[in-house]
């Protein structure tokens, strides 16, 4: 089953409040830079169990799921 | 221009309280779940349950130790009213997309007139396939609708396919799909209604569509003509608009308390808290009460209401309170009481307060100002940052927040 794992982001806030991740802190300290936010719109996470604002995020070449849950962020880990 | 027909929507979340719950607990989603009240502040009822549990008998309102007697494998969660207000709001939103038009009927409920936006969304099946969709991907939990060209239609029709599906009763099609349903299916048929219907032989909604008018008014007043309109699809009554606020006719507030209530101090603190509670929510909506009104259930679950008039209009808990306990040393019951709640009526706004010269004039207005210092005072710093002396007897019974705690308010669709 797939498991939520709390992340620290760093988000840029532009002057209306928009939000946009930059960079995602990974549980062992190792920093992944997001190259690109593909999409964001409202949307449930049924594999991490969880309501948020969900961004695509292009990382390395892959797409990531990255929500925003008020005021946590979180991804849809495997184990 | 012809005549055309209104486009009406009733969304209602299936099992909304368990579907939030399983939504956040992916480990619970194939087993039986349901969220319920505390057992131990004697709340320990089934507020909902999911689909699996409902396989096992479970139904809404029965106790805890009932349910648990059906299914011993029930995980039984509390609610968390904030979450499931959180996804009303979202789920409001969703359907602000496409028209203002939208009356909340509780928290999972709503009905959505589609009427003039039909022309730029396209038909009302389709919006409500949309609906469906969109709240399955960006809430997480699904709904049934119902697409009628009434109210009460719609909702008939959101109860018929469950969960995750769209009904749609027009008016070619309402005499097969709606009128074999059995009469309690209506809205405003109850148990009451339902058994009078069966000694005249009325048991589906097409008995009573089909029944003489005259003799539904005489067997049950207004509301028989009413019945047999809602019956024959001719109920016109309009989706209100959505930040439309409908007119407060009275503020109470009652519990169930933690324990059985006895003696004259077990009332007086209760009604201490509920009236304060009362008088803070009038001073919030700048009202006044000219009548107080008690109602008491006793542990064998009889109850009953009284009432009373003031000398003057107030938004006073301390008077209000003298009110409210001596319409209960009037009425004492012979059993314990084991619910309790305080209403205050007959609202008028404050600025049409008559001034006076009497003495104790000055004297309401010095407790005014105390109380509307502790208000802001509890604003600041909480509820129980400041508190009477009383509620330092039975902290078992003071230790509730009625404004806070009970934000879920009952509906009526008759308003």
């Amino acid at each position: 089953m797939a498991m939520k794992i709390f992340v620290e982001v760093n988000v840029h806030y532009d002057l209306n409040g928009k939000m946009t991740p930059l960079s995602i802190t990974w549980e062992d300290g190792r920093v992944f830079e997001i190259d690109r936010v593909m999409d964001c719109r409202r949307a449930a996470s049924l594999k991490a169990g969880g309501q948020g604002l969900r961004f695509i995020c292009r990382i390395r070449r892959k797409d990531v799921y990255l929500f925003y849950e008020d005021p946590v962020w979180f991804i849809e880990g495997k184990d | 221009m012809g005549f055309v027909d209104r486009t009406i929507l009733h969304v209602d979340m299936n099992c909304f309280y368990a579907n939030v719950e399983c939504l956040y607990h992916p480990e619970l989603r194939d087993k039986p779940v349901a969220v319920g009240g505390d057992a131990e502040q004697r709340h320990g009822i089934i507020l909902t349950k999911n689909y699996i549990a409902k396989g096992f008998g479970v139904q809404t309102g029965e106790a805890l130790w009932q349910a648990k007697m059906k299914c011993p494998d029930i995980v039984i969660l509390k609610p968390d009213y904030k979450k499931y207000i959180k996804f009303s709001k979202m789920a409001s939103e969703i359907y602000s997309d496409y028209t203002d038009k939208i009356e909340s009927f509780g928290l999972d409920e709503c009905w959505i007139d589609l009427t003039g936006s039909t022309g730029l969304f396209g038909s009302g099946e389709n919006v409500a396939d949309e609906l469906r969709s969109r709240i399955r991907f960006e809430l997480g939990i699904t709904a049934s609708v119902g697409v009628s060209f009434n109210k009460i239609f719609s909702k008939l029709g959101s109860d018929m396919k469950k969960p995750d599906a769209t009904t749609v009763i027009t008016r070619e099609n309402f005499k097969e799909k709606v009128w074999p349903l059995p009469s309690s299916d209506l809205l405003y048929v109850g148990r009451a209604t339902k058994n009078k219907f069966r000694m005249y032989g009325i048991h589906t909604i097409g008995d009573i569509a089909r029944a003489d008018v005259q003799m539904l008014k005489y067997l049950l007043g207004v509301n028989g003509q009413m019945l047999w309109l809602f019956a024959n699809g001719l109920d016109t009554s309009p989706v209100s608009n959505i930040g439309a606020k409908s007119l407060i006719k009275s503020i109470g507030n009652s519990t169930t308390t933690p324990r059985d209530l006895i003696t004259d101090m077990d009332v007086k603190i209760t009604l201490y808290v509920l009236c304060e509670s009362v008088a803070e929510r009038l001073r919030e909506h700048q009202f006044v009460c000219s009548t107080v009104q008690i109602n008491i259930r006793d542990n064998e679950l009889f109850s009953y209401e009284r009432q009373g008039k003031l000398a003057m209009p107030t938004c006073i808990s301390q008077v209000i309170f003298e009110k409210a306990f001596e319409l209960y040393k009037a009425n004492v019951p012979g059993k314990p009481i084991r619910s309790i709640g305080v209403r205050a009526c007959q609202l008028s706004l404050r600025e049409t307060e008559q001034l006076s010269f009497l003495p104790e004039i000055e004297r309401i207005q010095r407790r005014e100002t105390v109380e509307c210092t502790i208000d802001e005072i509890r604003r600041r710093f909480g509820h129980y940052s400041i508190r009477r002396g009383i509620m330092l007897m039975d902290k078992q019974l003071s230790n509730l927040d009625p404004k806070a705690d009970h934000t879920i308010h009952p509906v009526a669709f008759l308003k």
